[in-house]
């Protein structure tokens, strides 16, 4: 893909000869005529972006399980994770490659990790915020803690934890945006292609910011379809 | 390959990368030296664009959050800066800013600045809204002038979270600077970058030296956020980020390092 | 009323109510001196409202949750219908008691009708059984069925506080704990649901535990009052009318309160106390008739009724001139035979008059109601009666 794009562009450069594109400028005609380059690095991004957040869903919420009644294992497991989320997604792509290889696996593994800590943190605040007399009144009622959880303190935590699923995600898209430098691809592939071109650059960063708006109105949406109680409250 | 091998052989790629950092050697390509006291300019050159950047981002954002949380404008400003900013990619701004104005040290510390004030402006201006409002009626009802109320008052309580801004902008940056040399500015992100003239070991070293910033710089904040503290305010035990139990504040759900 | 007897009527109960039993319980907290519960034995008979109140701090909200082993007991056995609970599994045990507190804690993400079929649904009743026993409790707390569809955020505080109680009372179990169940609520709103409870108390006869820190609201709820003091030490455990009538000690005088006397007459009926007969004449009865029947009573009027027996007007001296007694038109302050002796007290009061004429349903003359008559039933003339206090949801018949 990599070769493809810079001859694309230098075709392009030598073929039209416009001004504004020789000048590296901002040139909404090229924009439109190139659009179509970025479909495959766009879909690549979205695959990174949804892998990577449905993995570190599933950690984090696996871990947020372990800790919810062993309140000791919460220190651990944010110490943890924070740490993940600290070091910068550059160095980790770094860090992994000798033991991943070069690819999208490499890539994915980075942003999970990155996401563990914000989806954690919110399962567990979500949690820690479920009305303590509705625990009282469902426990009285005869369910046991199992019970509990799934009929009263996860459906009452999903606002939380959407919350910090959606945080994930827009992070997550802007993040993808180095994942090449692992050879996972994704829409930072033509950026750097060609660096230089204003045109390139913009096209680009509108694309991760509408990708981002785009997966934030889904999770939204669902969100709002799970939730009746939440639309007809007060 | 089997997990032990792959567990042997990446820490035997560690410690080459650990090497790398220690002992100057030959570049790839050859010609020039690389690795050892030659990665000192680099880091010279990162701990100055992070250093740099924070400096401007605080500037801006403290004095400009504090004043709009303390008149209580702008809410609407507060939350989408922190919520648009998330989804841009640090590596576009970067490129876009130097694509402007040039390949130099101060564009890229000027699109960093842009990057790191989010998390400092929007823990500022929680912090001052989330000053109990009685607290600032008595303070007021006491005859303190509203300079006095946010000397005395809002900006004693406000200032761990402001405190938390930059800690998590600092991050942020130190990671951003990676990318410095995309815009010609030579920065540690060049060995990750160019593994052609640095090697593998080169990658590997600089992305452990990165990552170790990153975490000690984190510590660092943490400690001084908790300094700053009040103590009756400080939680039991702080780890390192946020162990704050509890409804996350808009302000740790703001954090974005890049 | 007969415990024995006591067994759950009308249209939403069909199981016999429990007889509840504690027998030596002790609760000690770990790094803690003190019992929260010392030694507490306590018998509750099967269809009665067993009120515990006492100051804060003094275990009553501990000794109900110790029922439903919401909390274990150190040492000391609970029985329920007289069998021990101590080995049963908690969960299992818990939904056959009822369970009401004052946060109510209603499910937010479930309907009304989802949160009052909660513990049914958990006894694996099926679809059919579970909605028509939702709408049968939709109906006894005087919700509209509309409203099961609804969420509780959408419903009013006094509207929320009877769904808590009918999801309580779901599964129809013998044995319900309520804890404050109408804290949180205005006191006028607290006042209805209060009665509205006491005459759903009437028809479905449970046996009920209730909490609650307002003497007041255990006189008027309780068939038998639990008085607990620091450390789950009971100091008295007797009927309201001997509550007030007889305080164990100071404690008990003290929490009852000085206005005891008048928290009696919250109790009685005026049926309940010795009425004087009404002197009643008609007209065209003879006039010296009349005269001698006024003067054979302290009142010293006649009572001019129609003939219907209905009071029309007292009649005095003035009025009883002449062969026979003729139609004269005045006021009367009526008091009837089911108002609290409290209210009857007041209807005179605010009459400026010393005597009220009873009448019955029909608007009959049932007899004459005096302030000295009350004045001497709050002397302890009637101190024989107490026994016959009527059970708090009669008293709202």
């Amino acid at each position: 893909m990599l070769p493809l794009l810079a001859q694309v562009k230098i075709t392009d450069r030598n073929g039209a000869g416009q001004n504004c594109v020789q000048q590296d400028g901002f040139c909404p005609g090229w924009i439109k005529d190139h659009i179509g380059d970025y479909v495959d690095p766009l879909v690549r991004h979205l695959e990174l972006t949804v892998v990577s957040v449905v993995a570190g869903f599933l950690i984090a919420f696996a871990l947020a399980m372990l800790a919810h009644r062993r309140r000791w294992l919460v220190a651990p497991i944010t110490g943890a994770t924070g740490v993940m989320y600290t070091i910068p997604s550059l160095a980790l792509f770094g860090i992994l490659l000798p033991i991943t290889g070069f690819g999208f696996v490499t890539g994915c593994i980075a942003l999970t990790a990155y996401n563990l800590l914000v989806i954690f943190r919110n399962i567990m605040a979500g949690l820690d915020n479920v009305p303590e007399a509705a625990k009282d009144a469902a426990t009285g009622m005869g369910m046991t803690p199992n019970q509990v959880l799934r009929q009263v303190e996860l459906p009452l935590a999903i606002p939380e934890i959407v919350a910090g699923v959606r945080v994930a995600t827009t992070t997550t898209v802007g993040l993808a945006a180095l994942a090449f430098i692992a050879g996972a691809g994704g829409l930072g592939e033509p950026l750097i292609v060609n660096q230089n071109f204003k045109s390139n650059v913009v096209t680009v960063g509108v694309l991760c910011v509408l990708l981002a708006a785009v997966l934030d109105l889904l999770l939204l949406l669902a969100e709002r379809l799970a939730l009746p109680w939440r639309r007809v409250a007060r | 390959m089997s997990l032990p091998l792959t567990v042997a052989s990446a820490l035997s790629d560690f410690g080459d990368g650990l090497d790398f950092l220690v002992h100057q050697r030959d570049s790839v390509a050859g010609g020039v030296q690389v690795g050892g006291a030659k990665n000192l300019p680099l880091l010279s050159e990162h701990l100055k664009v992070v250093g740099l950047s924070m400096l401007f981002a605080i500037l801006i954002a403290v004095p400009l959050g504090l004043y709009l949380g303390h008149t209580k404008r702008g809410q609407f400003v507060a939350s989408s800066i922190s919520n648009v900013g998330r989804s841009v990619p640090a590596i576009a701004l970067v490129l876009f800013f130097s694509s402007y104005l040039g390949l130099e040290l101060k564009n890229l510390v000027f699109a960093m600045t842009l990057l790191a004030i989010p998390p400092i402006f929007t823990n500022a201006y929680v912090g001052v809204r989330q000053v109990d409002e009685d607290v600032v009626d008595a303070a007021r009802g006491m005859g303190l002038t509203g300079v006095q109320v946010v000397r005395r008052v809002e900006l004693p309580l406000a200032l761990p979270l402001v405190f938390g801004g930059i800690r998590t902008s600092v991050v942020n940056v130190i990671a951003t600077a990676t990318l410095g040399p995309y815009v010609g500015v030579l920065t540690l992100g060049d060995p990750i970058i160019n593994t052609s003239v640095y090697g593998d070991d080169g990658r590997i070293g600089t992305a452990i030296l990165v990552a170790a910033l990153a975490v000690l710089a984190e510590v660092l904040f943490a400690a001084i956020q908790r300094a700053v503290t009040p103590a009756p305010l400080r939680p039991a035990r702080q780890g390192l980020r946020g162990l704050r139990r509890g409804r996350p504040t808009l302000a740790q759900v703001a954090d974005t390092p890049a | 009323m007969d415990p024995d007897t006591a067994q759950a009527e009308g249209p939403s109960a069909n199981r016999q109510a429990a007889t509840l039993e504690l027998r030596n319980i002790v609760k000690r907290y770990p790094g803690s001196d003190e019992p929260a519960i010392a030694d507490l034995s306590l018998e509750v008979a099967a269809g009665e409202i067993c009120v515990l109140v006492g100051p804060s701090g003094c275990g009553k909200t501990t000794a109900m949750r110790l029922v439903n082993r919401m909390i274990e007991p150190t040492s000391g056995d609970i029985l329920v219908n007289g069998a021990s609970i101590i080995d049963r599994k908690p969960s299992e045990l818990r939904r056959e008691i009822g369970y009401a507190i004052q946060q109510i804690g209603l499910f937010p993400h479930q309907t009304i009708a989802e949160n009052i079929a909660t513990v049914p649904a958990l006894l694996g009743w099926d679809k059919r059984r579970i909605a028509e026993r939702v709408d049968e409790l939709m109906d006894l707390i005087g919700l509209e069925k509309a409203m099961a569809k609804r969420y509780p955020g959408q419903l009013s505080g006094g509207q929320r506080q009877r769904v808590g109680v009918a999801r309580a009372l779901a599964a129809d179990p013998p044995l319900m704990l309520m804890d404050e169940p109408f804290g949180a609520i205005d006191p006028i709103n607290r006042e209805r649901l209060q009665n509205e409870f006491l005459r759903l108390q009437g028809e479905i006869r449970k046996t009920i535990v209730f909490v609650t820190h307002d003497i007041d609201e255990a006189i008027k709820m309780g068939d038998r009052i639990a008085i607990l003091r620091k450390g789950g030490v009971l100091a008295q455990y007797a009927t309201p009318a001997e509550l007030l009538m007889a305080p164990a000690d100071e404690f008990v005088e003290d929490f009852v309160g000085a206005d005891r006397a008048l928290k009696r007459l919250a109790l009685q009926r005026v049926r309940d106390i010795d009425l004087w007969e009404a002197p009643t004449v008609r007209v065209g009865d003879p006039v010296s008739e009349a005269r001698a029947r006024a003067a054979a009573t302290p009142i010293g009027h006649a009572l001019l009724v129609d003939e219907d027996n209905r009071p029309v007007s007292w009649l005095g001296d003035g009025d009883l001139i002449g062969e026979r007694v003729v139609h004269h038109a005045g006021g009367l302050t009526k008091v009837e035979l089911d108002d609290v002796l409290r209210d009857a007290l007041a209807d005179l009061l605010q009459g400026k008059v010393m005597y009220g004429v009873v009448t019955d349903h029909g608007g009959r003359v049932a007899g004459v109601l005096s302030v000295e008559v009350i004045s001497g039933f709050l002397n302890h003339q009637v101190a024989g009666r107490i026994d016959q206090a009527p059970a708090p949801a009669e008293r709202l018949a």
